[in-house]
């Protein structure tokens, strides 16, 4: 699904974010990204949705090898990719329907099948009441909850989450889980970066720690490791 | 694109525009002031036009023929003079008008000169007046008329006269205040441009976040340039129809009340029914394109997340 080898990232003001990481996520797995601010995690993220490129090294996602992607082909890849971050990015002035909808639109479904499929994913994320409803008159749990209802309306095989809780309250970060892990379980794979110790502690999975820009540990049902 | 997707891009255009109320109003405020300033001088320069024009369309040729010229020849210089694609309206003018003419242009006390020269003792020669379609051309007929002379061996023509030097000068001055009309206008135009594309640069700044949204979701650029376009489209046609009927109107208002003034009764204005169509149809192409402009250039450049 996702296969890095030997990637680097050097940004333009000269920071190397990633040095020599290579790492294979199949299909179906869940994975937690961990580490300190600054070590490299938000890159990583990045480079999966290509909204960066790889100074060096090999990078497939879904078959496509991101580093030699045409600027042109790139919003076909990320259709096949749900995107969540920890500030929602919701479009301010759509209602929650129109942002999960906007994502349908751009693939050029049929209307119907829009409105049919929209509303299924509210509901699965609990938001049917709120379709109506701008972002800023939601919560910000409820504007996560349209945020992932947009990543996955159209069947991603792959969603990348950017502290998705990084915002919210410990109990409405347990909602989130909760769907994420629901969405997991339907088949998709999932790619979360985090800094929530309980939830890693608790919903075990694959955790990959980078530090300094390279991958330091990586364990299956693995646990958060740092103290804070 | 899918057709659906078209009218996708056409609804949510227009949705747009009430979506960014503020926005969209303050674009379009700058649309409306800056051609509506236009319009007022553009007004003006078709008024100093027009002016110029009635200034130069009582420029004349005055054609005068030997004296001894026979009815049937003038008939033939008349045809051979009406011949001349640019030339409007040929007038005979028989010795008797002539003098009748003159007579008319010299006050009382001079006069008296003309006593006795009557009828029998007429000396003044008959002759035409001729009128142009373009009163820039005079020059050029005048030489055409005079050029009758070299076929006909009779040498008919006497002299033509058109104030000769005078009329140059007058053009002179016309096409000048035609061509500063012209420059103030196109400046004008130039600063409307600058006006209003800061004024969309920064609607479009404010949602250069919503297009790395959009773009993080899989649009691609066209799905995300053509609503803009529309968007540009809707506010460049309101902004221009709003000046359009403000400029008309307060147009239509300046030419009743200066009906009643005495001192500008002389001026001859250009009427709401002459300028009307020209003045909204430019305003109106110049507004929409102003406002495409302004939206694709400026969502170009955001693109390129």
């Amino acid at each position: 699904m996702i296969e890095m080898h030997d990637i680097w990232k050097t940004y333009p003001d000269g920071t190397t974010a990633l040095q020599g990481v290579s790492v294979v996520i199949d299909r179906n797995e869940f994975v937690y990204i961990v580490g300190p601010s600054g070590a490299g995690k938000s890159t990583f993220m990045k480079l999966i949705y290509r909204e960066e490129v790889p100074t060096k090294g090999q990078l497939s996602v879904n078959g496509f090898n991101i580093g030699k992607l045409k600027q042109r082909k790139i919003p076909y890849v990320r259709r096949n990719i749900g995107v969540v971050f920890q500030d929602y990015r919701l479009l301010p002035k759509l209602t929650a329907f129109e942002n999960v909808a906007f994502a349908m639109e751009v693939i050029e479904a049929p209307k119907r099948t829009i409105k049919r499929r929209t509303m299924e994913v509210l509901e699965l994320v609990g938001l049917k009441h709120k379709a109506s409803s701008l972002p800023a008159q939601l919560s910000g749990g409820e504007q996560q909850r349209v945020a992932i209802a947009r990543a996955i309306v159209n069947n991603p095989a792959v969603i990348v989450a950017d502290e998705p809780t990084g915002n919210l309250d410990p109990e409405t970060s347990w909602g989130i889980m909760k769907l994420l892990e629901e969405i997991h379980f339907r088949g998709t794979t999932i790619v979360m970066a985090t800094h929530n110790k309980e939830i890693v502690n608790t919903l075990r999975k694959r955790v990959i720690a980078i530090e300094r820009g390279t991958i330091v540990r990586d364990e299956m049902r693995g646990e958060y490791g740092y103290e804070i | 694109m899918k057709f659906s997707t078209l009218l996708r891009h056409l609804r949510e255009g227009a949705k747009n525009v009430f979506r960014n109320g503020w926005m969209s109003f303050a674009s379009i405020g700058s649309i409306v002031v800056s051609l509506f300033i236009l319009g007022v001088f553009m007004l003006l320069a078709l008024n100093v036009d027009k002016l110029a024009s009635q200034i130069e369309s009582q420029v004349e040729i005055r054609v005068y023929l030997q004296l001894d010229t026979e009815q049937a020849k003038i008939d033939e210089i008349n045809r051979t003079i009406g011949r001349i694609p640019e030339v409007k309206k040929v007038t005979f003018v028989s010795k008797e008008e002539g003098l009748r003419r003159l007579q008319q242009n010299l006050d009382d006390s001079a006069k008296s000169t003309l006593e006795g020269y009557e009828n029998e003792n007429n000396p003044l020669p008959d002759g035409f007046d001729v009128e142009v379609f373009d009163p820039q051309k005079v020059a050029f007929v005048a030489k055409k008329i005079e050029a009758i002379n070299s076929t006909d061996e009779a040498k008919p023509i006497l002299g033509v006269k058109y104030g000769q030097g005078t009329v140059e000068k007058l053009f002179r001055i016309t096409n000048a205040v035609r061509n500063i009309g012209l420059v103030i206008v196109a400046g004008l135009a130039v600063m409307a441009m600058f006006l209003i594309s800061t004024t969309i640069k920064m609607t479009i700044l404010a949602r250069r976040r919503e297009i790395g949204i959009m773009k993080l979701v899989g649009a691609t650029n066209s799905f995300i340039r053509w609503p803009f376009f529309v968007e540009g489209v809707l506010i460049g046609i309101s902004g221009s129809a709003i000046t359009s009927g403000l400029l008309l109107y307060g147009y239509s208002r300046l030419i009743q009340s200066a009906s009643y003034d005495l001192g500008l009764m002389l001026i001859e204005f250009a009427s709401v029914k002459d300028v009307g169509w020209y003045i909204a149809g430019t305003l109106l192409i110049l507004g929409t394109l102003l406002g495409i402009w302004g939206s694709t250039v400026s969502v170009r450049k955001y693109l390129k997340v």
